[in-house]
């Protein structure tokens, strides 16, 4: 498991690769909140799942807490890349209501 | 149904083992000849289950996770899960979605995660004594 950030003008993007679950959650969690607390003149925290090969439904609690961060810092989070069964498991929670979701491909 | 195939397997509910316990499971499956998403679907479930053992069951221990994998000979697949943890007070409450009693980093969407990925979804608990959760899924496989 890794988290690879990049920032490109004001948009910061966190590319997730391996499995997403209770146990690599904090470590992930921790890598984007460095990131993204310390980056200056950013407007939108993008995470990328195209490289993530496994997710539960911790996967929510992650995406859900840093939609909650970047909300009381103004910004906006969008998540791209999840593939057919993450992005089905992600819309349970109604995140696709707070902040732009998307498969791959789209 | 006629039974073809068991695994038993029991592991310490460290949150290491969550990855191992839901390979292990869908490579045991894997003789059934699974398409990738159902595949998918099998480590899924077995993760959620896996986790609420570990977060919720054993919170403040480590505990034995028990694992039961059958394989039927019309494709059924039948996963129980058990632990000897704390037990669920109010099994119809918590299989509700959106219900977490920790709050936090939680959901409280691993049953509905469960129930969404499987062809039936029981719970059995009692307080003090522990909580089994049963899966059943009927693999159709890979079209010849
Ligand atoms: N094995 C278990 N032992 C004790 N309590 C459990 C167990 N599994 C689930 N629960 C209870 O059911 C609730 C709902 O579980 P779940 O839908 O997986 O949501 P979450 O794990 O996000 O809280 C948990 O918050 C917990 O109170
Ligand atoms: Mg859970």
């Amino acid at each position: 498991m890794s988290v690879t950030i990049k920032q490109k003008n004001n948009i910061m993007t966190a590319q997730i690769k391996g499995e997403i679950d209770h146990h690599t959650v904090p470590s992930i969690r921790d890598a984007i909140d460095d990131a993204f607390v310390c980056a200056e003149n950013v407007t939108e925290l993008v995470i990328d799942f195209s490289e993530v090969t496994f997710m539960d439904s911790s996967g929510i609690g992650l995406v859900m807490g840093r939609y909650k961060l970047a909300f009381a810092n103004g910004k906006a989070l969008r998540v791209i890349n999840l593939s057919e069964r993450d992005y089905k498991i992600m819309k349970m929670s109604g995140i696709e209501k707070l902040a732009k979701v998307s498969k791959k491909g789209e | 149904m006629r039974k073809i195939n068991q695994l038993k397997m029991i592991f310490d509910s460290r949150s290491i083992n969550e990855s191992f316990s839901r390979m292990a499971v869908a490579s045991f499956c894997s003789q059934l000849d699974m398409t990738v998403d159902e595949l998918g679907d099998i480590k899924t479930v077995v993760s959620e289950a896996v986790t609420n053992c570990i977060v919720h069951a054993y919170r403040n221990e480590i505990g034995n996770i028990y694992i039961t994998c059958t394989v039927f000979e019309n494709g059924v697949i039948r996963i129980t899960i058990r632990d000897k943890g704390c037990g669920i007070e109010n099994v119809k409450q918590a299989m509700e979605p959106l219900y977490t009693s920790l709050g936090g980093d939680r959901s409280g969407l691993g049953f509905s995660v469960m129930e969404s990925f499987s062809d039936k979804l029981k719970v059995r608990s009692k307080v003090g004594v522990g909580t089994t959760v049963t899966i059943e899924k009927k693999i159709m496989g890979k079209v010849k």
